[in-house]
């Protein structure tokens, strides 16, 4: 039995290691970017068209999940690209020496905030949201205190396990300062309860447990374009939206720089950003010429956009979760 | 006689030592490997002891009621006889299979502020349910342990000669007497392991407790241990957790097992049990109601899994369900028979240390599989193997290994007390006739061991078709086994068709374990 493992490991083992004759360009990124219906397959295939060069995705977890992954292989990862951080994510791994200075004349970007990162380039974003529905909830609050004031219930994640979550508890931060811990404690008799993670939160709003969920502006576009659900709906808030605005940047130890920072490019032309609204469900970080798909031109968006620098993130990040923490666990 | 019992005895501790080492390996040896790679970071602080202290509370409540609530359920299978007990036994297997998430939505869909109970108080004008926290948590681990521990008990049960109530029928006792004289005695041999094992299985908990918890009061030590990983990168923290959670689940397993004192029934010639003491009305009456309390218990959560799984079905599922679903059920057969191989031999191992002591420290120590958290365990594989081999793709076999590992807890559960019976009943018989080595092996031990292999194959063979631990970490995008497919569609918006993959894989592991228990069911030729 033993035996038999170890030979079929052996033999999986050989296989990604023989001779190609293209040469390999490795993207670590989320497991959902590279599911069958996310982004990675179209995005691989529109890439190798033009790269003469394989494309190979690696999924690993979340956004967090990505990095710790990466400084555990550390110089001898086979990555040569990360894709998949946000801006709560980005002081820390630039911190780390893991990543080289992507060295791109910033180009035109579509994004609501300036750009000047020397390490990583945006690939799309969207405002964290509580996502409702119409049909159950024809009066949704209008901001975080009218939230407190009304009668919903919601459902939010552990900043802790997922990357939305510690997104939620830099949205407070930004619109509330001092105030967090207040908003907090008013929050915490709306919250049913903290999921570990996206998936499960957002299953529980479509169970009917909860009014609303944290998720994105841009989530209810999915609901209307692939379920045929025009009833989802984001609640817009007047202290305006956190975004999160996911990034990708090349590893110091890649073997393939030239092809890695051809990626780099690529990410931002229509081959790319064309992909992403309904794959990912985000806005891409640079429209595509066809300009967005239906379902999202009309989606409402905040007036205002919050988002702390990454060294501000950074700073936040443990006194804001050690303030979530202490509100929620009177 | 001693000869030709060598070779056997050498399998065995060959086996069993193997058994251990592997065990050794995931358990300490992952924490080792964090140990060693660990930079500096923070102590454990005021959040994590909070976690340690909510871990241990829900883990011991789950494990007292699962194991009280499965007394009264095993007794009323044990002693009645009416058409669809199979079916009702077969049921009590389901909820242990159910990956953690479809168990969790299927539970809110009775249970839930909008779930059937609910609704059903709500249209008698009381306030609806909310069983978020601590109630919550409870209720799912029972859900999922108090059948197995009712499988447990069930099987203590059988295992009593039917010529005791025979005898205790003969001389009048009363239903009270055959408690106290008959059956507390077994029960003192199943009742600690059974704790054990839940408390063990529900110390991990990581989506249920928290999906369930309400918020931050309601965390694990696990979440603690993924954000020590995830987002900390703190592996030193992540490995001390570790560390404490061994010790605290070695601790409780040392004090429940000391209670646990093996029963010896004698010989006996076997046949159909009869049950005289539990023949008035008033016992009648009680174990139709428990039984169909249980039956709605488990029964009901199962109904809307299958509910939601057919509607999704109905609509068509992603292509990639097919390869999935092969691919765990490959993992799914090699880890049972990895785990049964593992387990037979030591189990072996523990018997024949029985009488020289040191047999249940070594079933202690292959406990500390289950108390292990698959997150440290992953991290540690990957850290280990990545210098010699590429992780992704040893993606299906080191997951098949680790859940054997994970199973060796059930395996000798199940193994031990039928090794246990064969020994002291026919034991002597053999000796006297000279049967050893491998015809003892096939006439005197298989016969005892039969039931319980199945069920511990098919309980081996299930917790490997629904485990997300290791395979998440391991998994290349196009490797994907079912609940590794299903957690990728619930992603990507995809709850719907993740209900269908989740049926899909419910049937398939309901399937299996079928096959592996039949051999179990107690009206099956034996």
């Amino acid at each position: 039995m033993q035996k038999g493992l170890l030979a079929a490991g052996l033999a999986l083992a050989a296989g990604p290691l023989a001779a190609q004759d293209k040469p390999e360009l490795v993207v670590y990124t989320y497991e959902s970017f590279v599911a069958e219906w996310g982004p990675g397959p179209a995005i691989a295939a529109n890439f190798e068209a033009i790269c003469d060069c394989t494309l190979r995705f690696v999924g690993a977890g979340d956004g967090a999940a990505l990095l710790s992954r990466l400084r555990l292989e550390g110089e001898h990862t086979e990555a040569d690209i990360v894709l998949g951080l946000d801006t709560n994510l980005t002081a820390e791994a630039a911190a780390t020496g893991l990543f080289a200075p992507h060295g791109r004349e910033l180009p035109e970007l579509d994004l609501p905030v300036a750009w000047d990162d020397p390490y990583f380039l945006p690939y799309d974003w969207s405002y964290f949201a509580f996502v409702y529905d119409r049909e159950r909830m024809p009066e949704p609050p209008s901001s975080f205190e009218a939230l407190i004031a009304s009668d919903a219930d919601i459902v939010i994640l552990d900043p802790r396990s997922s990357t939305p979550g510690l997104g939620l508890v830099m949205w407070v931060e930004a619109a509330y300062g001092e105030r967090a811990p207040a908003i907090w404690a008013g929050l915490a008799d709306h919250i049913v309860t903290v999921a570990p993670g996206w998936s499960e939160g957002y299953g529980l709003f479509l169970n009917g447990e909860v009014d609303m969920a944290l998720a994105y502006t841009t989530s209810p576009a999915y609901h209307a374009v692939a379920d045929g659900d025009p009833a989802k709906a984001a609640a817009i808030f007047s202290e305006g939206h956190y975004m999160q605005v996911e990034v990708a940047g090349v590893t110091a130890s890649s073997d393939q720089p030239e092809l890695a920072r051809a990626f780099l490019d690529f990410m931002l032309t229509d081959g790319f950003q064309g992909v992403i609204p309904t794959t990912n469900w985000m806005y891409p970080a640079r429209l595509p010429e066809a300009g967005l798909p239906e379902g999202f031109a009309d989606l409402p968006r905040p007036e205002k956009a919050l988002l702390f620098s990454p060294e501000e993130a950074q700073a936040l990040r443990d006194p804001a979760v050690g303030a979530w923490l202490e509100a929620l666990s009177r | 006689m001693a000869r030709s019992a060598q070779p056997l005895g050498l399998l065995r501790l060959a086996g069993g030592g193997l058994a251990l080492a592997l065990v050794a390996a995931l358990t300490l040896g992952s924490v080792a490997v964090l140990l060693a790679r660990a930079e500096p970071g923070r102590a454990l602080g005021p959040a994590e002891w909070a976690a340690l202290r909510f871990t241990l509370t829900q883990a011991f409540l789950s494990a007292v009621l699962s194991t009280a609530l499965a007394v009264p359920a095993a007794r009323a299978l044990a002693r009645r006889r009416f058409p669809g007990r199979t079916a009702l036994i077969a049921l009590t297997g389901a909820p242990f299979l159910l990956p953690a998430i479809v168990a969790v939505f299927g539970l809110l869909a009775i249970w839930g502020r909008a779930g059937l109970a609910s609704r059903a108080l709500e249209s008698l004008g009381a306030p609806g349910l909310d069983i978020y926290g601590l109630t919550g948590v409870v209720l799912a681990h029972v859900f999922f342990n108090l059948p197995l521990c009712t499988r447990l008990v069930l099987q203590g049960w059988l295992a009593i000669p039917p010529e005791h109530f025979r005898l205790a029928a003969q001389l009048g006792l009363a239903p009270g007497d055959v408690a106290r004289r008959i059956e507390a005695p077994m029960l003192r041999g199943v009742l600690p392991g059974a704790f054990v094992l839940v408390f063990l299985l529900c110390m991990t908990s990581f989506a249920v407790a928290l999906t369930l918890g309400g918020g931050p009061r309601a965390t694990t030590v696990e979440l603690a241990i993924y954000q020590a990983l995830r987002f900390d990168f703190d592996l030193g923290r992540a490995a001390w957790l570790a560390l404490i959670q061994f010790g605290l689940c070695a601790a409780v397993a040392a004090l429940a097992l000391r209670f646990a004192a093996e029963a010896d029934f004698g010989a006996s010639l076997g046949g159909a049990v009869r049950r005289w003491d539990a023949e008035s009305p008033g016992l009648r009456a009680l174990d139709a109601l428990v039984l169909g309390a249980l039956a709605l218990f488990v029964g009901l959560p199962l109904a809307a899994v299958a509910a939601r799984g057919l509607l999704a079905l109905a609509a068509g599922l992603p292509a990639a369900v097919w390869p999935a679903a092969a691919r765990s059920l490959g993992v799914a057969l090699v880890s049972a028979a990895l785990a049964l191989a593992l387990g037979a031999a030591l189990a072996a191992l523990i018997d024949a240390r029985r009488a020289r002591g040191g047999g249940r420290a070594i079933e202690g120590f292959a406990l500390l599989a289950l108390a292990a958290s698959p997150f440290v365990i992953g991290t540690g594989l990957f850290i280990a193997i990545r210098p010699l081999a590429d992780p992704f793709a040893l993606a299906l076999p080191v997951t098949a290994t680790v859940n054997a590992a994970m199973a060796l807890p059930f395996v000798l559960r199940a193994l031990l007390p039928a090794l246990a019976a064969a020994r002291m009943r026919d034991g002597r018989l053999a000796e006297s006739l000279g049967i050893t080595g491998a015809a003892r092996l096939r006439l005197v031990t298989w016969p005892h061991l039969r039931r319980p292999a199945g069920f511990a194959a098919g309980i081996a063979a299930a917790l490997s078709m629904g485990d997300l631990g290791v395979i998440a970490l391991f998994a290349p995008p196009e490797v994907a086994t079912l609940p590794l497919l299903m957690q990728r569609l619930m992603a990507g918006y995809r709850m719907e068709a993740a209900s269908g993959v989740a049926l899909v894989l419910v049937a398939l592991t309901y399937a299996l374990f079928w096959i592996f228990d039949r051999g179990g069911r107690p009206n099956a030729p034996a």
